[in-house]
Parts: structure tokens; C-alpha cells; sequence
């Protein structure tokens, strides 16, 4: 059960990390080699292939969300020659989209908050204190993040209905954060063997109490880790499918994810509406990412999530 | 030790003053970790454990399971729909261990052999891996609709290959389009895990492997790759737990169809729990699922050792 021990889910102590992301800024990610390189065309172009490759699709979704009707049918993938609105606003009203949304942020936010606490806590518990069976608890956790969802699917389905936690937001909560505090676990309690143990030490014999030792002095300097932590969460929650496809009955508690898939089966072939609904779930991610583009990269690289 | 005894020296005393501060410890350390167990215990620990009684039994979902022995079990053995699905998730799994392993390598080490530009690649990349499943299922539905998308743009410079090429309703086609889309959002994923590995391999023995006159797929082969080994593994052991649960892709795109075509156990495992009512069937063939799960951990773990010894 060791397999996923040896993975990158190590993070770097933080002030390391970031001198060296700052290095990687100048020359694109990439150290300085000595010898200068020979910059061979072929690979060159395989890249832009691959590149396009990447991001034509993204961009068919841009274009033909704007698109008229009758334009899509001229004009299937490329460029709108004029930039048409009513598709968002159709697809706002008939998608069921601000409901979704609103789900979604109540899911996301609920989760992360529940993540953080649940994982920061046990973290703190991992990396300070005197926790009998450590090694135990660790082992445990991997086993928790390797283990298949159909191993519990069932009887955990059956567990809820008779809680009353199925189809209810909270219900679906409960599971996200059941299923990511292991990793999020994990990812912590290496950022906070990081810091130092003078300064929890020092804050000790202050007379603070483990509580305070954990809120005042570690929590402000694991603060990466948890904003790291809450990303990768985030964008697992917001794109999540499975459980909320099966948790989720009543359209009215549809993430936004369900909401979508619906709105896509009932108009299929309609392009235009369907791609501007589309492009409303997808821009807040986007969005979010080029604005913390290292962070995201990082902390999804460290994960091991596969979406 | 009882707290109670007198202590015979200012030693003992000490100690036992540990002792207790360790207690102490110990109780705090427990409550910290508290609610992330309780929480794992409701969602994950405590239906993991009842499904095991739960795959034994014939179990509708809502009252009582009647314990069946191994009924579960032969009945699984003859079931073609199990198999079929099993099958593809199998395929799924070779798939996905070699194409995007190979775009995941092939990318990162270019990447990590330009100067100028790369950061930009790695953003392009991996943007695919941003979007949720459900907008990408979306975004190829249209470009590969017969009658739209690509099909469409080549009709109007007079080519008409893709007119009757239905690549999600074929049942020739369909678990390949659904591999294609999976891995057109999964592959850049790998590329910048890759490169964040490959920046970490310590520059001299680049330029040992060049004094000896490496080419640059001499250098790939004996530097690169036994430098990023710890994460090709990691890599290779999440893509094959996951290839057991593979759901959205095939979900969003063709509900497993047509015919089941594109079926996959984890498809099967939800009709057959909440769609037919069968619950200690489908707890059945979960639990299926997670031995192989933990045979494919076992397999990875004693090819590790046998690499490492020699």
C-alpha cells in the first residue's frame, strides 16, 4: 500500500519553493542549462502542434458560444464575424445556470472550509504533537486516498437516505470533505514540518495552549499550504461528477456540473446555447487560474488528482 | 504506573511527571485529529466496512439484506454485462498508461529544452485539465457531430470523410472517442507533473552525458528518465487505480452506449445499485473492484522492488 508514497505529493518547504519559482520566472520554467542548447525545429513544431492541439477546442467553445444559428451553420469552428449575446442569456434562463452556480459556490466553499479545519487540524496533530500509532494513521490515509469510490458507494448511498442527507447540499459536503481531507492531511503536515519548531516552541513556553499554538503562530505561516490545499479542492468540487450525479435528485440542489449535463442532453445540437453555457461554467476556473497560475500548477501537481 | 504511588526518588518523580504531560499530549493529539476520523469514518470507514457484509447478501438498498453466501460472487462470474464493462476498463487502462504517458514525456522534455516561450506552453497545456469533464464532453460533442463541427468545416473545402462518422453513437468508435476526449483533458496534466520533476535533476549530469557525446534521445533515455523515476511510478500507479473508476468521460458522453460499447464497471455499479435496485449485488461488484484495485497496488509495489535490486 507504499506505492503513492513515493510520489511528488512532497511539497517544498515554502520559502524554498518560491525562490526557485522566481528563478524559473526569467527562462520559462526551465533552469539555466550550461552548453546552451541546440533548439531543434522538429521538437519545436511538435510543440506548437501539440499546443493547438491543447487549446483549438477551448477556443471552438469562445467562438461558438457567440455564434448565431444560422452563422453556425456557415461557419462551424472558426471566428464569429459578429459577436452574439442571446446565447448567454438563453442558456442563463433555460439552464437552470444561477441555481447551479449558487450550488456550486455553497459546495465549494462548504467543502474547502470543511477540508481546511478537518485537515489543518490533523496536520497539526501529525506534524506537533504526540499522537500514538503515527505511522498507523499515515498508512491509513493512503489507503483512504487509493481506495475506490465503489468500495463504500453503496452502503454509503443507503447510510444517507436513511440520515436524511440524500439530496441535501450539506449531505454531498460531508462526502467532499470526507474524500479530500486525506490528501489535503497529507499535503499540510509536510508544509508544516517545514516551519521551524522554535516558533512553536517559543510560543509554548509562553504559556500558549495547543490551540493558540495552532491558530496564532502556524496557521499564519502555513498559509500557502492551506490556500494550496483549498485550490486543488475547489476545482475538484466544482467539476465533480459522479456523487452529485448520484447524490443529487431534485434539480433544485443541482451543482452546476449536473445542471450543465442535463441542459446538454435536452438541447443537443443546439451549438450555440450549449457552448455559452459552457463558457459560464468555465470562466470562473479559467479566470482563477491565470490569476494563480503558479499556485494552481503546484499544488495540482502535488496532488495527483485525476479529474 | 498508577499516578497514585508515592515516588521513591526525584527521578522517578520526574518521569512520571512526563508520563503524565505525555498523557496529556497524547489526549490533545487525538482530539486534534478527531474530526477529520469522524468524518472518514461516516463517509469512507464505515460503509467500506459494511459493504463487506453488504456484498454477501441479496440487498435491495431498503430493508433488510438476506445473506447469500458466494450467490454474488457466480452470479458476477456469468454476468456478460460485468465482463464487457471490465473489459473496457481494461482498455482504458492500457490506454492510458502508454498515450498520454508518451505525449506527458515527449512534452515535458521538449518543454524543458527551449528557453524562451515555455511557461506559455506549460499554460496551454494545461488548461484542458481545468475544464470540468461535463464542458468537455460538450466541446467534442459539437466539434464531432456529423453534421457539425469539423465535419461541417471540411464539407466546405469539399471534403466529405466525416459525413457519415458517427464517433459517439458507432459502436466501433464510441470507446475510442471517449478515451480520445478523456485523454485530450489529461494529458497536459502529466506534462507539467513531468517537467516539475525534470527541473529538479541536477544539471551536471546533463553535461557528464554530453562530454560522452549523448544525443539529445541518449539523453532522454539515461538522464531524463532514471532522474524522474519516483514520479513516473507515482504517475503510473494513479492512472491504473483510476482506470478502475473511470466514469465522467463516459458518462457525459454516451451513458456507456450504444450497447454498451463504451460500458464501465463504474457505470454498471450505479445502474445496478440505484437504477435496478440491486444493492449487495453492486456492493458485490465493488468490492470486486477494489481487490483489483489493491492486486494492481501489490503488482506496482513487488515491480518496484525487483527494479530496485537491479
Amino acid at each position: 500500500m507504499t506505492a503513492i508514497t513515493t510520489g511528488p505529493g512532497v511539497v517544498a518547504a515554502p520559502g524554498r519553493r518560491r525562490r526557485r519559482r522566481r528563478r524559473a520566472d526569467h527562462d520559462g520554467g526551465v533552469a539555466e542549462r550550461a552548453g546552451g542548447l541546440r533548439r531543434t525545429p522538429i521538437s519545436f513544431t511538435l510543440l506548437v502542434v501539440l499546443a493547438l492541439f491543447a487549446i483549438l477546442p477551448v477556443l471552438v467553445l469562445v467562438f461558438n458560444a457567440f455564434k448565431s444559428d444560422t452563422e453556425l451553420a456557415t461557419n462551424p469552428l472558426g471566428f464569429p464575424s459578429t459577436w452574439e449575446l442571446s446565447n448567454l442569456a438563453t442558456a442563463w434562463s433555460l439552464g437552470r445556470l444561477g441555481q447551479g452556480l449558487r450550488n456550486s459556490a455553497v459546495l465549494v466553499a462548504g467543502t474547502v472550509v470543511g477540508v481546511w479545519v478537518c485537515a489543518g487540524m490533523a496536520a497539526y496533530s501529525l506534524a506537533r504533537l504526540n499522537v500514538p500509532f503515527k505511522r498507523g494513521i499515515s498508512t491509513y490515509l493512503l489507503v483512504c486516498i487509493s481506495l475506490p469510490a465503489q468500495m463504500f458507494l453503496v452502503p454509503l448511498f443507503f447510510l444517507w437516505t436513511r440520515l436524511g442527507l440524500y439530496d441535501n447540499l450539506f449531505g454531498l459536503v460531508l462526502i467532499y470533505v470526507a474524500l479530500n481531507t486525506p490528501f489535503a492531511t497529507l499535503l499540510l503536515e509536510t508544509f508544516l514540518v517545514g516551519i521551524p519548531k522554535e516558533l512553536d516552541e517559543a510560543a509554548r513556553l509562553d504559556g500558549a495552549n495547543e490551540w493558540q499554538v495552532a491558530t496564532k503562530v502556524m496557521l499564519p505561516l502555513a498559509r500557502p499550504g492551506f490556500l494550496t490545499a483549498g485550490l486543488v479542492v475547489g476545482l475538484a468540487v466544482y467539476g465533480e461528477l459522479f456523487f452529485a450525479v448520484i447524490f443529487m435528485a431534485s434539480p433544485d440542489n443541482w451543482p452546476i456540473s449536473a445542471a450543465f449535463l442535463q441542459f446538454q442532453q435536452g438541447f443537443t445540437r443546439l451549438y450555440g446555447i450549449q457552448n455559452a453555457a459552457g463558457l459560464v461554467m468555465v470562466l470562473p476556473v479559467i479566470g482563477l487560474f491565470l490569476f494563480m497560475q503558479r499556485r494552481f500548477i503546484s499544488g495540482l501537481a502535488s496532488s495527483g488528482v485525476k479529474g | 504506573m498508577t499516578a497514585r504511588s508515592i515516588p521513591a526518588t526525584a527521578g522517578e518523580a520526574r518521569s512520571r511527571a512526563r508520563g503524565r504531560s505525555q498523557r496529556r499530549g497524547t489526549v490533545v493529539a487525538l482530539l486534534f485529529l478527531s474530526p477529520a476520523l469522524a468524518v472518514n469514518l461516516l463517509v469512507v470507514g464505515g460503509p467500506s466496512i459494511s459493504n463487506l457484509y453488504y456484498a454477501f447478501t441479496d440487498w435491495t438498498g431498503f430493508g433488510p439484506a438476506t445473506f447469500t453466501g458466494w450467490d454474488n460472487a457466480v452470479r458476477l462470474a456469468h454476468d456478460q454485462a460485468f465482463w464487457n464493462a471490465l473489459r473496457h476498463n481494461a482498455i482504458y487502462m492500457a490506454f492510458f498508461l502508454s498515450v498520454p504517458i508518451c505525449m506527458g514525456l515527449f512534452g515535458a522534455f521538449a518543454l524543458s529544452r527551449i528557453r524562451r516561450g515555455a511557461a506559455l506552453f506549460r499554460v496551454l497545456f494545461f488548461i484542458p485539465y481545468l475544464i470540468a469533464s461535463v464542458v468537455n464532453a460538450a466541446i467534442w460533442k459539437n466539434i464531432l457531430d456529423p453534421q457539425a463541427g469539423l465535419a461541417a468545416a471540411l464539407n466546405q473545402v469539399g471534403v466529405h470523410w466525416l459525413d457519415d462518422v458517427y464517433f459517439f453513437g458507432d459502436t466501433r468508435l464510441a470507446l475510442g472517442s471517449v478515451m480520445f476526449v478523456d485523454n485530450w483533458h489529461f494529458w497536459g496534466f502529466l506534462v507539467v507533473l513531468f517537467l516539475a520533476a525534470m527541473t529538479n535533476i541536477d544539471n551536471a549530469r546533463y553535461e557528464a552525458a554530453r562530454i560522452d557525446g549523448a544525443n539529445a534521445w541518449q539523453e532522454f533515455w539515461h538522464v531524463t528518465l532514471p532522474g524522474i523515476r519516483p514520479t513516473l511510478v507515482f504517475a503510473l500507479t494513479i492512472i491504473s487505480l483510476w482506470s478502475l473508476l473511470a466514469f465522467d468521460y463516459a458518462y457525459a458522453l454516451t451513458g456507456g452506449g450504444p450497447a454498451g460499447a463504451s460500458d464501465l464497471v463504474s457505470l454498471l455499479v450505479n445502474r445496478t445499485a440505484f437504477g435496478a435496485n440491486e444493492a449487495g449485488y453492486a456492493a458485490f461488484m465493488g468490492l470486486t473492484m477494489s481487490a483489483l484495485g489493491g492486486v494492481l497496488l501489490v503488482i506496482i509495489g513487488l515491480l518496484r522492488r525487483k527494479e530496485d535490486q537491479s
